[in-house]
């Protein structure tokens, strides 16, 4: 397969001794997505991470053929000290987008209001869907989702599944790591953590 | 356009963490406490005040050195810079940049009052700002460096001290030296500056790098 977004080819994890996943092989197209599952500790954030490229493999290859977009398990990467707009406005210049990419994107998240709130004061919740709202406005093809459902209420996780679905018509391709039920239809599975 | 963006911010933190009055209050602290330490004697005051603001200056710029990357790194902003391909010697270098704005044309104007306590004349005062003007770029790049080195230990802001002072002696050594010393003295000040500023981009990256994994 040429015109996958994401390869990874035989992939070892290793982390502090201990062997997490081996072999992996994973090629994701445009409109595919995967769902890695698997109890805390197995290797899903780091998994992610592989992904993204901040973590080196121990083996196998990782390739990425188009931009990236990454919402991490915790930290949010946004300055607690501006608003949400601003916060939001510093990664519009950095992803280089323009700026009612970004209102757009609050507003699907439903946070078009709060707009004004310095980030310091939301709920976990609400800054995970901040998070959101980047990978949504960033224009990446490839989303690398960690966790994305922590801390957010039922209406937000439906928001989450509508998103990421027409992220996938639109023909991007979804990595999502959970161990809370999301429901993404016609993913492919890599369960974590069940060969040890 | 990125690399502004990320010189911007730095800048808009470094004002907005009090990144602007700490280390100019902390410098006219120390240029008003040598006088008290040595005496009121003029001419003993003249003749050592060029180096006292050069260590005031040095230890000034230590100030923010926690607030440089820790902060960052911890937050995942390090991370979503990498993923979105922008390399650590450019995070590094925007954060030098941004750190330069944020301390230094404030010391500089700092050093005016600092010499008149110390009764520094004209000629002397001079020296001592093109000293700092060619000197703290590199104590910034340190300043970053370290930062970077430090960042996540226990006690970061004391082990911070313990690695930038002696590095910083050279700069020290020839920006007080050039102050009777002359134009090779201003040389091998901006040697030592531009090989900070060379080298810190990498070491720090190096370092952000290996925090990451």
């Amino acid at each position: 397969m040429t015109d996958a977004l994401l390869h990874l080819r035989g992939v070892d994890c290793v982390r502090g001794g201990r062997t997490l996943f081996e072999g992996l092989v994973l090629d994701l197209a445009p409109g595919e997505a995967a769902l890695a599952t698997g109890p805390n500790g197995a290797g899903k954030s780091s998994l992610i991470r592989i992904a993204a490229g901040l973590l080196p493999p121990t083996a196998g290859n990782v390739a990425a053929s188009a931009r990236r977009a990454l919402m991490a398990a915790e930290a949010p990467a946004l300055d607690p000290e501006l608003t949400i707009a601003r916060a939001l406005g510093f990664w519009a210049r950095i992803d280089g987008v323009a700026g009612d990419r970004v209102a757009e994107a609050l507003e699907i998240v439903g946070l078009d209001h709060l707009s004004a709130v310095p980030v310091r004061l939301l709920s976990t919740g609400q800054r995970r869907r901040v998070a959101l709202a980047r990978v949504i406005a960033g224009g990446a093809a490839l989303w690398l989702l960690d966790e994305p459902g922590n801390g957010l209420d039922t209406t937000s996780v439906a928001v989450l599944e509508s998103v990421i679905a027409r992220h996938r018509e639109q023909g991007g391709a979804v990595l999502l790591a959970t161990h809370l039920p999301i429901a993404l239809p016609e993913a492919k599975p890599i369960v974590l953590g069940a060969a040890r | 356009m990125r690399f502004t963006a990320l010189v911007a911010r730095e800048l808009r933190r470094a004002w907005s963490s009090g990144g602007l009055v700490m280390p100019l209050a902390f410098f006219l602290l120390v240029a008003i406490l040598f006088p008290f330490a040595i005496g009121p004697d003029a001419k003993l005051l003249a003749r050592v005040g060029g180096g006292v603001v050069w260590t005031a200056a040095l230890l000034a710029a230590l100030l923010p050195v926690e607030r440089l990357i820790a902060p960052d790194l911890e937050n995942g902003m390090i991370d979503q810079f990498a993923v979105r391909g922008i390399a650590e010697a450019s995070v590094a270098a925007a954060k030098i940049v941004g750190h330069w704005l944020g301390f230094a044309p404030a010391l500089m104007v700092a050093s005016v009052i600092a010499a008149g306590l110390l009764n520094l004349p004209g000629n002397i005062l001079v020296r001592v700002e093109i000293g700092l003007l060619i000197g703290t770029p590199g104590l910034a790049a340190l300043g970053v460096a370290t930062a970077a080195l430090t960042a996540g230990l226990r006690g970061a802001g004391a082990v911070a001290g313990l690695v930038m002072l002696p590095l910083a002696v050279p700069l020290l050594i020839f920006g007080a030296g050039a102050i009777d010393g002359g134009v090779g003295a201003f040389k091998l000040l901006g040697a030592v500056s531009l090989l900070l500023l060379a080298g810190s981009p990498f070491v720090a990256a190096a370092a952000m790098r290996l925090a990451r994994t």
